[in-house]
C-alpha cells in the first residue's frame, strides 16, 4: 500500500508538490525520500524572497548516514520556508507530507506543474 | 574480495528480517544497518541496552605448543601472562609498523597448564588477511594450529547500562556474568527456547559503544534462539548505523578507516596498545624509528562548531590549506553536534586548536578535542 497520498504530485527525485489554486505550492521530500534516509539532523534551505530555478540546488537534507542535495521542481519565488523543520528536522520522519514540508514557491510556468507526477506514476518509479 | 562475491548470512538473518531490519552489504555479509533507526537504537545503548549481530567478525582458536610465543611474535601486546579468561587488545602490524587489524585475544590455557589456547577476535573484512599472515608466520612454531570457527558460530554484542542485568538473567550457573571485570570472560550455561534446553556460551565483558556490554559466543544452532531470548528480555535490536554512531562517541578507532596498513598505532594514538617492553615482535623496530624520529602526521578527533556532519575522505584544512583527512565522521547525538576523527600533520594536532572541515565546498569552523568525545556515566 502507497505512502503518497493521492493529493499530492511528485517528481523522479523524491519530492511532493501540493500545488494550490492561487499559483502557489508546497513543497517537501517524500515518505521513501525520508525512509531511505533515516534520522535526519540537518536541513538547508534557500532564503525567502529567493528567486529558483526549476532543476537547481534549493538546499540539502542530511541524515546521520547520508547528505541528498534538494533540487528545485517548479521555477519561481521563495514565498515561506519551514523554519520549525530547520528547528526541529525529525519532522521530517516524523511527518514528511505535512509538518515536515519545506518551502512554499510562487511558481512561475504552468507548464511545468504539468511534468509532475501522480501518486500511482510516482510509486511506478519506486517500483521499477 | 571481488565486490560481486555473493554475500555471507549469518545465522541470525531470519532474525533481522523479522526485526524490520534493513540489510546492507558489509565487509562480504548481508548485515542490517539500522531497525527502528540509528538514533532510536543509540539512545537504547546509552540508556538502557541494545544488542548487535557481530557473527561477520572473524573467530580464531591458535592452540598448541608455543602458541604463546607465536603470539607475542605478532601482536603488539603480552598475552602469555595474562590470567586465564581475560582479554587484552592490541594490533598485528606489518613489518613496517602498519595496522593489519586491531584485536583482542583472551587467554582460554587449561589452568592446569595441560596445553596452550587463546581465543583471537578480528575484523570481518580483515579475517581472510590475518588468517594469512598468521599462517605465513606459523613456520618457526610448528606445534600450533589455528582454527577458523567463525562461520560455525554466532556472536551478540548486548550493550547498555542495563547490559549486566539482561546477562546475569540469562545465566543459570551461580557465578554471574555481571561479576567478571571489563575483559574477563567465563563459559555459562544459558536456557533457550520454548523446552528451555540449556545451552553452553561464551561471554566476555568487551564491547564497541562505549558503554558496559557483554559479548555472547554460541554454537551456530543456538544462535537464533539466544537473540530471541535477548529480545524477549528487551533488549533492542541495533544495526551498523547505531553502531558507527557509538563507537565514534566513544573515540574508538575503526580499522578500514581511522587505521590501515598505511598507518601504525602511534599515528592513531593508540601507543598505550603497544607494549614497548615486549623485546621483540613484527613491526616493534619501525615503531621505535617512527618514535625516535617523531610523527609527521597524527589522529585527532574534532567536533564541528556550527551545523553539518564531517564524513570520511572530506578535507580537513587550515584557513584555505589542506592539513589533513577525515577518517570517520558522524552527527553526535550525545554532543548534539558533528563530530569526526582525522588525520593532520603533527603542527595542527593541538588541543583546543581551531580547524575548518570541507563540507562539499562549505568550510565549517572545528575545534580539536580530547578523545573520546563520550565518557559514560560512573
Amino acid at each position: 500500500m502507497s505512502e503518497h497520498p493521492n493529493d499530492l504530485q511528485y517528481t523522479k527525485e523524491h519530492e511532493w508538490v501540493r500545488v494550490e489554486g492561487d499559483g502557489t505550492a508546497t513543497i517537501g521530500i517524500t515518505h521513501f525520500a525520508q525512509d531511505q534516509l533515516g534520522d535526519v539532523v540537518y536541513l538547508v534551505l534557500p532564503k525567502v524572497g529567493s528567486s529558483i530555478a526549476k532543476d537547481s540546488k534549493m538546499g540539502e537534507v542530511e541524515s546521520v548516514k547520508s547528505i541528498s542535495d534538494l533540487f528545485v521542481p517548479l521555477s519561481g519565488e521563495v514565498l515561506e520556508i519551514n523554519k520549525d523543520a530547520i528547528d526541529h528536522p525529525e519532522r521530517i520522519n516524523e511527518d514528511p507530507h505535512g509538518t515536515g514540508w519545506m518551502i512554499k514557491v510562487k511558481f512561475s510556468d504552468e507548464a511545468e506543474v504539468q511534468l509532475l507526477l501522480s501518486a500511482d506514476d510516482y510509486d511506478k518509479t519506486l517500483a521499477s | 574480495m571481488s565486490s560481486d562475491a555473493p554475500l555471507q548470512r549469518t545465522p541470525l538473518f531470519s532474525n533481522h528480517i523479522a526485526a524490520n531490519g534493513r540489510m546492507v552489504p558489509f565487509a562480504g555479509w548481508e548485515m542490517p544497518v539500522q531497525y527502528e533507526g540509528v538514533l532510536a537504537e543509540a539512545k537504547a545503548v546509552r540508556t538502557n541496552v541494545g544488542m548487535f549481530d557481530v557473527s561477520h567478525m572473524g573467530r580464531l582458536y591458535i592452540e598448541g605448543t608455543d602458541s604463546g610465543e607465536f603470539l607475542e611474535h605478532v601482536l603488539t601486546f603480552a598475552v602469555t601472562n595474562l590470567n586465564p579468561g581475560r582479554a587484552r587488545y592490541g594490533f598485528v602490524l606489518t613489518e613496517e609498523g602498519g595496522v593489519i587489524d586491531d584485536t583482542v585475544v583472551y587467554q582460554q590455557s587449561p589452568e592446569d597448564g595441560s596445553g596452550e589456547r587463546y581465543l583471537m577476535i578480528c575484523n570481518a573484512a580483515n579475517r581472510p588477511a590475518i588468517v594469512d599472515w598468521l599462517n605465513e608466520h606459523m613456520g618457526d612454531y610448528p606445534g600450533v594450529t589455528m582454527t577458523d570457527f567463525t562461520t560455525e558460530s554466532i556472536m551478540i554484542a548486548v550493550q547498555g547500562p542495563a547490559a549486566a542485568a539482561i546477562a546475569d538473567g540469562l545465566c543459570v550457573g551461580e557465578e554471574k556474568a555481571s561479576t567478571l571485570k571489563p575483559f574477563g570472560s567465563m563459559a555459562q550455561a544459558v536456557k533457550l527456547g520454548a523446552e528451555g534446553k540449556l545451552v553452553e556460551v561464551f561471554i566476555g565483558r568487551t564491547g564497541y559503544t562505549g558503554e558496559d556490554g557483554f559479548e555472547f559466543v554460541a554454537d551456530a544452532a543456538d544462535g537464533s534462539n539466544l537473540w530471541d531470548a535477548l529480545l524477549q528480555a528487551g533488549v533492542t535490536p541495533c544495526g551498523l548505523g547505531s553502531r558507527d554512531v557509538l563507537r565514534l562517541e566513544a573515540g574508538l578507532r575503526l580499522h578500514g578507516s581511522d587505521m590501515d596498513t598505511s598507518k601504525t598505532p602511534l599515528e592513531a594514538g593508540l601507543e598505550r596498545f603497544v607494549n614497548m617492553k615486549k623485546d621483540a615482535f613484527i613491526g616493534r623496530e619501525a615503531l621505535v624509528k617512527q618514535s625516535a624520529d617523531g610523527l609527521t602526521q597524527k589522529l585527532v578527533g574534532f567536533k564541528l562548531l556550527d551545523a553539518g556532519i564531517p564524513r570520511h575522505e572530506y578535507t580537513i584544512l587550515n584557513k584555505d590549506v589542506q592539513i589533513g583527512i577525515v577518517t570517520s565522521g558522524s552527527y553526535s547525538p550525545s554532543l548534539d553536534t558533528g563530530i569526526g576523527m582525522g588525520y593532520v600533520s603533527s603542527e595542527y594536532s593541538v588541543l583546543a586548536n581551531h580547524i575548518h572541515i570541507d563540507l562539499r565546498g562549505r568550510p565549517v569552523e572545528a575545534e580539536i578535542v580530547e578523545l573520546p568525545f563520550y565518557h559514560r556515566p560512573k
